[in-house]
C-alpha cells in the first residue's frame, strides 16, 4: 500500500497546477466562457505543447499511456481552475472508447492526433429518456448500401459544437444492442443546437435526420458496444471524481479564507462554534472524497469485475455526496456574497453540483451499488 | 499510487487468520457475534491466549513483549481478529496505561506493571471523567494533596467503564489547585483496594452494568505511583488520548457488524420476503457499506502516512467522528431489520453464559440494546463534538 506519487506523477502534477494559476484566473475563465468557443484554444494548445492532452492515451498511440492515477491529477487542477475545455469528454471517455472498441486502422487514424490535442472527440450518449442509462437510448442505426443511416435526437453533447468526430450511440434497427459509430458532425442530416450549461461548458443537442454513415464508421462489433460503454463510463467516473476533488479544494479553501477574514459581531466569524462546526463536518466529507477518488484511480484502469463496479460507484456516490454538501454550505457561510456571478464561489458551487448531472448523481450509483451488493448466500438462494 | 497490500501483507494476513481459526474459542466469537455481554472471564482467556502468542500487546516496544509490527500489519490484524468474531480487547491496560507507562514511567513502574499487564494479573481501569468534568476534562477536581511519602487523595471519578473487574485504577488528580487548569494535575496509579475507595454501579439505558462510579475518601497512594513529573500529568493525559482515538474509527469491528446485519437481514422476511432483498432497505445497506469503505480507505490513508513513525494528528478526530457514526448506523440498521422483533428485553439471553432456546432468534435479543449501548461511541473519548472543535483549531486554524 502506498499514497505517494512517484516523481514523475508529482512533476506532471506541478505541471498542470501551475499552468492553470498561470492562466485560468477567475476572471480570465469569465473571458474564455463568453467567447464563442466557450473555453481558451491557447490553453488547450499549451495543454498539447506540454503533452498533457496525450496522457490518457496508450504510447502506442503517440500517448503518454497515463493510468488512472495520471488522470487524476490532471482532472484535479482542471476542476481547481474550473477549466472549460472538453478534456474529460474528449481524452479520457471518446479516447477511450475508440481505444476498446476500435479497429487498428480506427485507432491509428484518430488517437495520435487527439493525443496531439489536434482532433477532438466527444460522445453523443444521453437522450431525453435515458438518463446515464446508454441502454436505454432510442436512436436508430438501419443498415444501408455500404453503411448505415442513423435517426433520432442526442441531448447534452459536451463539447459537441466544436468536436471533430462525435461517436453516436444507436440502436441497432435489425438487432439486439447498442452500437457506436464515428460521426461527422459535418454529415448530411446532422443539426448541431448549441447553449452554455449551467455550470460553464458549451454543450449541443444533436438531430440527427437519416444520416449516412459509411460502413468503417462502425466503433466494434454491431451491437456489443454497451459493455464497452458502461466500462469507459466508469474510467470518466473515476476522472470525473478528482475534478471534483480540485473544485472541492477551492471551495473549501475561499470559504476558510472567508471565515477568517469576515467581521460580524466584533469578531471573524470563524468563532462561532456552529460554523466551525460545519467547516470540520466539510473537511471530513472532502477527506473521504480524497480517499475515493484514490481508490476510484486505482481501479479505474482494471479488467472489468463487480469489484471494480462496486468501488467507483461507491466513489461515484461519496464524491457526489461531498460535492453537494460543500457546494451548499459554502455559498451558506459566504451568505449572499457566496452567490453573485462575479465571485468564482458560486461558479465551483454551480459546477459541483452539476457534475453529478453527468455519468451518473449520487441516487444512481446507489442504486448500481445496491444492485451489486454482496449478500450472504442465504438470501441469493432465496431471491433465485 | 498503489492501493494493493504487499505479498508480504497478505502472507502476514494468513498467518494471523490460520492463528485464529485454531485459537479463538467457538463460543467466544459466537458471543461476540451476537453481541452479548462478556463477562471479566471472557476477556481474561482471550487475553491469555494472545500473550501466549506474543500477540496481547502489539502496540509495545519488543524490549517490552509488545511487537514490531507496522501499523498496516496492525490494522490487519485488529480486521482479521474482528471477522473472526475475537473479543475487543479492553484498552484501559494494554493499550492505555501502558504505553503512558513506558512512555513516562519509571524503570521501577515499568518492570513491576507491565509484565502483570501481559499475565492479564492486573484489571486496570481509567479515572479521568467528573461529575463536573466531562469534555472539559481539564476542570477536574479529584485532590491529591502531599502528606509526607504518600497522596492523600480526595474526590469522586464517573462513568469508570469495567471498574467493577479492577483491580487498579490510573488517575487524573488535582496536585496544584492554584495553577492554572492543565498545569495543576498529575497522574496517579491506584491500587482499587486501598481503604478508603468505593465503587458504585451505574446500569446504563441498556440495562447493562458496565460504568461506575468510583469514590475516594482519604485514599493513601505512595508517592512512587506518580507517572512523570508532579504537576506535569496533563502531558500524560493527551498522550494517552491520541492512543485512545486512533483506532477508534473501528473499521474492523464496522465491517464485522456489517456482515452481521447482512446476515440479520438475510434471515428476516415480511411476507416471505428476506429484508435485504427489499430494495429501500437494502440501498440503506449499500449506503452504509460505501461510507465504511470510504472511511476504510481515509484509514488506510493516515496509517500510510504514519508508516515511518509519524503520528496521526488531528486526523485521528476525523476518523473517530466518521467511524463512530458508522457503528452507530449499522446497529440503528440492525435493529430496524427486526422490525417489532427488537422489541423483547430478555436480559438473560444477553449475557455471555446464555445457553437455552432464544425466545426468537440468537440475534435477536441484542441489536436494540446495542443500538442504545452504543450511542456512548459518539459521547466518550472526546465526544463528536469536541472532536470538531479539535479540527476547527488544529486542522483550519479557526
Amino acid at each position: 500500500m502506498n499514497f505517494e506519487l512517484n516523481e514523475e506523477q508529482q512533476m506532471l502534477a506541478d505541471t498542470v497546477e501551475r499552468l492553470v494559476r498561470n492562466t485560468y484566473s477567475f476572471e480570465q475563465r469569465e473571458v474564455f466562457y463568453q467567447s464563442p468557443r466557450g473555453y481558451s484554444p491557447e490553453f488547450w494548445r499549451q495543454l498539447s505543447e506540454l503533452g498533457i492532452t496525450s496522457v490518457p492515451i496508450a504510447a502506442e498511440y503517440e500517448g503518454f499511456g497515463g493510468t488512472g492515477v495520471e488522470n487524476m491529477l490532471v482532472m484535479k487542477e482542471l476542476g481547481r481552475g474550473l477549466c472549460l475545455e472538453p478534456y474529460l469528454h474528449s481524452q479520457i471517455y471518446a479516447a477511450g472508447l475508440v481505444e476498446q472498441l476500435g479497429s487498428a486502422e480506427q485507432r491509428q487514424s484518430i488517437l495520435p492526433a487527439v493525443a496531439a490535442g489536434e482532433r477532438l472527440l466527444t460522445v453523443a450518449d444521453e437522450e431525453a429518456g435515458s438518463h446515464y442509462h446508454p441502454e436505454a437510448i432510442e436512436c436508430q442505426a438501419v443498415p444501408c448500401e455500404r453503411g448505415w443511416r442513423l435517426s433520432g435526437r442526442k441531448r447534452v453533447v459536451i463539447g459537441g459544437e466544436l468536436a471533430h468526430t462525435i461517436l453516436v450511440a444507436a440502436r441497432m434497427s435489425d438487432g439486439e444492442g447498442v452500437s457506436l459509430f464515428l460521426l461527422d458532425p459535418g454529415a448530411e442530416g446532422v443539426s448541431r443546437t448549441g447553449y452554455p450549461c449551467i455550470d460553464g461548458p458549451r454543450a449541443c443537442d444533436l438531430a440527427l435526420a437519416d444520416v449516412y454513415v459509411e460502413a468503417d464508421s462502425l466503433l466494434g462489433p454491431a451491437g456489443k458496444a454497451a459493455p464497452a460503454l458502461a466500462y469507459q463510463r466508469g474510467r470518466a467516473v473515476a476522472a470525473q471524481c478528482a475534478e471534483a476533488v480540485g473544485s472541492m479544494e477551492e471551495a473549501f479553501r475561499l470559504t476558510l479564507d472567508y471565515l477568517k477574514t469576515r467581521q460580524q459581531f466584533g469578531s471573524p466569524i470563524g468563532r462561532f462554534q456552529a460554523l466551525q462546526h460545519r467547516m470540520a463536518e466539510m473537511r471530513g466529507e472532502l477527506e473521504l472524497a480524497r480517499s475515493m477518488t484514490i481508490l476510484a484511480a486505482c481501479v479505474a484502469d482494471d479488467p472489468d469485475s463487480e469489484s471494480r463496479s462496486r468501488r467507483l460507484a461507491a466513489a461515484k456516490f461519496t464524491v457526489a455526496r461531498a460535492s453537494q454538501l460543500i457546494a451548499e454550505q459554502s455559498v451558506q457561510l459566504h451568505g449572499g456574497i457566496g452567490m453573485t456571478w462575479e465571485y468564482s464561489l458560486a461558479h465551483h458551487a454551480k459546477r459541483l453540483v452539476m457534475l453529478t448531472h453527468q455519468f451518473g448523481d449520487d441516487d444512481f450509483h446507489l442504486g448500481q451499488y445496491s444492485a451489486l451488493l454482496e449478500v450472504p448466500r442465504q438470501a441469493s438462494q432465496q431471491v433465485a | 499510487m498503489d492501493i494493493h497490500f504487499t505479498p508480504e501483507e497478505l502472507a502476514f494476513r494468513s498467518e494471523v487468520r490460520a492463528f485464529l481459526g485454531q485459537n479463538l474459542p467457538a463460543d467466544l466469537a459466537e458471543n461476540v457475534r451476537l453481541g452479548r455481554r462478556l463477562a471479566k472471564e471472557d476477556h481474561q482467556r482471550w487475553q491469555k491466549i494472545l500473550n501466549q502468542k506474543g500477540w496481547y500487546a502489539v502496540n509495545w516496544p519488543v524490549e517490552h513483549g509488545g511487537t514490531d509490527w507496522s501499523v498496516v500489519q496492525k490494522h490487519i490484524f485488529d480486521e482479521e481478529c474482528a471477522a473472526a468474531g475475537a473479543p475487543r480487547l479492553v484498552a484501559f491496560g494494554v493499550n492505555m496505561v501502558a504505553p503512558v507507562i513506558i512512555k513516562f514511567g519509571t524503570q521501577t513502574q515499568k518492570d513491576y506493571y507491565l509484565p502483570r499487564i501481559l499475565r492479564s494479573e492486573d484489571w486496570w481501569c481509567q479515572g479521568y471523567s467528573e461529575p463536573g468534568a466531562g469534555s472539559d476534562l481539564a476542570s477536574l477536581k479529584t485532590r491529591a494533596e502531599r502528606d509526607g511519602d504518600h497522596y492523600l487523595v480526595n474526590g469522586q471519578k464517573t462513568w469508570t467503564t469495567l471498574g467493577q473487574h479492577a483491580n487498579r485504577i490510573f488517575c487524573l488528580v488535582r496536585t496544584d489547585p492554584s495553577a492554572k487548569k492543565q498545569e495543576g494535575i498529575s497522574f496517579l496509579l491506584i491500587d482499587m483496594d486501598t481503604p478508603g475507595i468505593t465503587v458504585r454501579p451505574i446500569i446504563t439505558l441498556d440495562g447493562e452494568h458496565e460504568v461506575n462510579e468510583v469514590f475516594f475518601d482519604n485514599v493513601r497512594v505512595p508517592v512512587e505511583n506518580l507517572v512523570g513529573e508532579e504537576n506535569k500529568g496533563w502531558t500524560c493525559a493527551k498522550y494517552l488520548l491520541t492512543h485512545e482515538r486512533t483506532g477508534q474509527a473501528g473499521i474492523g469491528q464496522s465491517k464485522a457488524a456489517l456482515a452481521h446485519l447482512k446476515q440479520i437481514a438475510s434471515a428476516e422476511t415480511v411476507a416471505g420476503q428476506s429484508r435485504i432483498d427489499d430494495p429501500l432497505f437494502r440501498a440503506r445497506i449499500a449506503e452504509l457499506e460505501m461510507r465504511l469503505m470510504a472511511v476504510e480507505m481515509s484509514t488506510l490513508r493516515i496509517l500510510a502516512a504514519t508508516r515511518d513513525g509519524g503520528v496521526p494528528g488531528a486526523e485521528s478526530s476525523l476518523l473517530k467522528i466518521q467511524g463512530s457514526e458508522i457503528r452507530q448506523a449499522i446497529t440503528d440498521l440492525m435493529r430496524k431489520a427486526l422490525g417489532p422483533n427488537a422489541l423483547p428485553f430478555l436480559e438473560p439471553e444477553l449475557e455471555s453464559d446464555f445457553h437455552g432456546e432464544p425466545l426468537y432468534q440468537d440475534y435477536s435479543a441484542s441489536p436494540a440494546s446495542q443500538y442504545f449501548n452504543l450511542r456512548k461511541l459518539s459521547i466518550y473519548g472526546g465526544s463528536n463534538e469536541i472532536q470538531k472543535n479539535i479540527i476547527a483549531k488544529l486542522v483550519l486554524e479557526l
